[in-house]
């Protein structure tokens, strides 16, 4: 498929007429799950002697949607922050469209470019407007004229539905607006991965669905995403994969129906017993 | 059960406009009253007194010791010598060079304001100023005589001395900084071990050292400008502070910042410069201002080491045997200038503090 080529030039898909997908099998008509695009393997991390990842294996598809769950502390943030080396590991070996992550200063700028990551706190530039926060890494580390950052940057920031906010300041937003700034911000240098940690836990309930509303629809254009989160109802209504980690190990994982419906394990069936009767 | 809306009303009048000031903040408990008397009492000892020495009873009129009658003031003398304190030894058919000097740095500054943000003429213009005003003070050379820099004095040796040391310290405590914050072990022990031995040393150390013992380790022959050592210890001196400043300022930078400058790709020196500095400094501005207003007060004790500063300039004109006994109209009339120029830097640093602050616009 056309879709599949095409990596680094991100153009508007409702604009060339592709019909958005009404359920996850239109989608994956679609948008059909490619190459691996993440591979990791045996991966191992202590924080001092703490062990927190143990021998982690996961396999992530191009277009491929996974939601990691899991009560706190089971690394699950950790491990997704490997991905783009927020954390270095000791053992094993990640790779990102089989460039490997390590120390290495090339791979780590190729790795980077490739991957973008949205938080929990949004993190945000509070000293530059929204537009600038946008901007920015197009401008320094891609090189992009000017002119075609703002451009870009207004795509995505319509396509969040804030683009009235441009010219404003983080702090002058609402959480859920800002959070979906975050969103655009990571858009903009055309990622081929966007990984979500917890991107709704800091924000109050009313916020929570319009954030999830913009990663439904990253979801529905077949973005590859790995999202840490609790909001069951966005792992089964998107999710290709959810994946349960406790005391830093995966757990569990399969497709969303089995996930939630007939879970394996009895450390899963405890969790989901927890977090959704109450 | 429904409730109709409710109006908005005005404060009870008790509670609202000056009346309601002055019961807060003077009279809101026993001990509040009785210190709002005790000050009005401390005021009322000091301030008539001084308005009457300094201006009822004040003399302004006039050329000598001789015109100065009466109990008050005699600004006769801060009138006649006000070149003295204003530029010191400098010849006085030169006078023009260093007034066009400050005319022109208030002119650069008026125009900076119109044109926005950090753009590259400003830049060059911080680069090019220096070298102008020291042709101009100078001389030496474009046709205009020598003037030593053992003839500069006053005022303008103080702002000379605050204004290099402050543009100086400030990019050398930003490296200090960065250095201290670096992860490689040498750099950054070698930034601790500058950081706290020059904390460790009083400035007056420095500038003594800097003026004595430095020309021992020159050539015979090599002479060292006195002024120019004066301002390489005080600029040294205080990037030791500025760099502490910096520090705070780092600290104050939550973690996601540099995580998602990480994410987003930018490179160390890129995210130091565009995310994390930026932030660092605008945290830092009053500990800033602070530090450069204590190294404007601080020039004073370049004294020291023989030269004149606008402090020093005292005991200069009221040795004259033509005016004698004039020290206390002159220190008031030092302490009203070095007040005019920090209050300004505090103002300056307050609007600057509500320019950059992004929260509540």
């Amino acid at each position: 498929m056309a879709e599949q080529t095409q990596t680094q030039t991100e153009t508007p898909r409702e604009a060339q007429g592709a019909p958005l997908p009404e359920t996850k099998e239109d989608k994956k008509a679609i948008h059909p799950l490619g190459e691996p695009i993440i591979q990791i393997e045996k991966l191992n991390k202590w924080y001092g002697d703490f062990h927190v990842l143990k021998e982690i294996d996961l396999e992530v598809k191009k277009g491929e949607i996974v939601v990691v769950a899991g009560p706190s502390g089971s690394g699950k943030s950790t491990l997704i922050r490997c991905i783009n080396r927020l954390e270095e590991y000791q053992e094993g070996s990640i790779k990102v469209k089989g460039i490997e992550v390590n120390n290495d200063v090339k791979n780590l700028k190729e790795v980077r470019s490739n991957v973008a990551m949205v938080f929990q706190h949004f993190n945000l530039f509070p000293h530059l407007t929204i537009l600038e926060n946008l901007t920015l890494a197009p401008v320094w580390v891609y090189k992009k004229p000017k002119k075609e950052a703002i451009d870009t940057a207004m795509y995505y920031l319509e396509k969040v539905n804030i683009a009235d906010q441009a010219h404003k300041y983080p702090n002058q937003l609402s959480g859920g607006q800002q959070q979906r700034v975050a969103i655009a911000r990571a858009l903009c240098k055309s990622p081929d991965i966007m990984l979500f940690d917890e991107p709704t836990s800091a924000l109050d309930p009313e916020m929570i669905g319009e954030v999830l509303d913009v990663m439904i629809k990253l979801a529905e254009e077949g973005k590859t995403m790995i999202t840490v989160t609790h909001e069951m109802g966005f792992a089964r209504k998107v999710a290709d994969r959810v994946i349960f980690m406790d005391a830093g190990q995966i757990v569990e994982e399969n497709d969303p129906e089995t996930f939630f419906h007939h879970p394996e394990s009895e450390r899963l069936q405890l969790f989901l017993k927890q977090i959704l009767n109450h | 059960m429904v409730y109709p809306p409710k109006v908005a009303k005005e404060p009870p009048l008790l509670e609202r406009g000056p009346i309601a000031w002055v019961r807060r903040n003077l009279l809101s408990s026993p001990y509040n009253i009785a210190f709002t008397i005790l000050g009005l009492a401390i005021l009322y000892m000091i301030i008539p007194p001084f308005v009457k020495w300094a201006i009822i009873d004040a003399n302004f009129v006039g050329h000598s010791k001789a015109d100065c009658t009466g109990n008050g003031a005699c600004w006769v003398f801060v009138k006649e010598k006000l070149n003295m304190f204003f530029f010191g030894f400098y010849p006085h058919d030169q006078i023009w060079r260093p007034e066009l000097v400050i005319a022109s740095a208030a002119a650069l500054g008026a125009f900076a304001k119109f044109v926005r943000g950090l753009h590259p003429f400003k830049l060059l213009l911080i680069v090019l100023f220096p070298i102008y005003a020291f042709v101009l003070l100078h001389g030496g050379s474009f046709g205009l005589p020598m003037v030593e820099t053992s003839k500069w004095g006053g005022l303008l040796l103080t702002l000379v001395i605050a204004s290099v040391g402050i543009v100086l310290s400030f990019p050398i405590g930003i490296i200090l900084a960065l250095g201290r914050q670096s992860k490689l072990p040498i750099i950054k022990s070698l930034s601790v071990f500058y950081i706290e031995f020059v904390r460790g040393v009083p400035l007056i150390t420095v500038l003594f050292m800097a003026s004595v013992v430095l020309p021992l380790f020159f050539p015979e022959g090599v002479n060292f400008d006195k002024l120019a050592r004066a301002l390489i210890g005080i600029t040294l001196f205080e990037a030791a502070y500025v760099a502490e400043n910096i520090r705070s300022g780092f600290q104050a930078i939550p973690k996601g910042q540099y995580e998602a400058a990480d994410a987003l790709g930018l490179s160390y020196w890129q995210k130091m410069a565009l995310v994390i500095l930026p932030q660092a400094i605008k945290v830092t501005i009053p500990n800033l201002v602070g530090t450069f207003i204590s190294l404007f007060k601080d020039t004073s004790l370049v004294m020291i080491i023989g030269l004149f500063d606008l402090l020093a300039m005292v005991t200069v004109t009221a040795n004259d045997r033509d005016w004698l006994g004039m020290d206390t109209e002159g220190y008031v009339f030092v302490a009203f200038v070095f007040w005019v120029f920090t209050f300004s830097m505090s103002l300056y640093s307050k609007r600057l503090e509500k320019k950059l602050d992004t929260n509540n616009k």
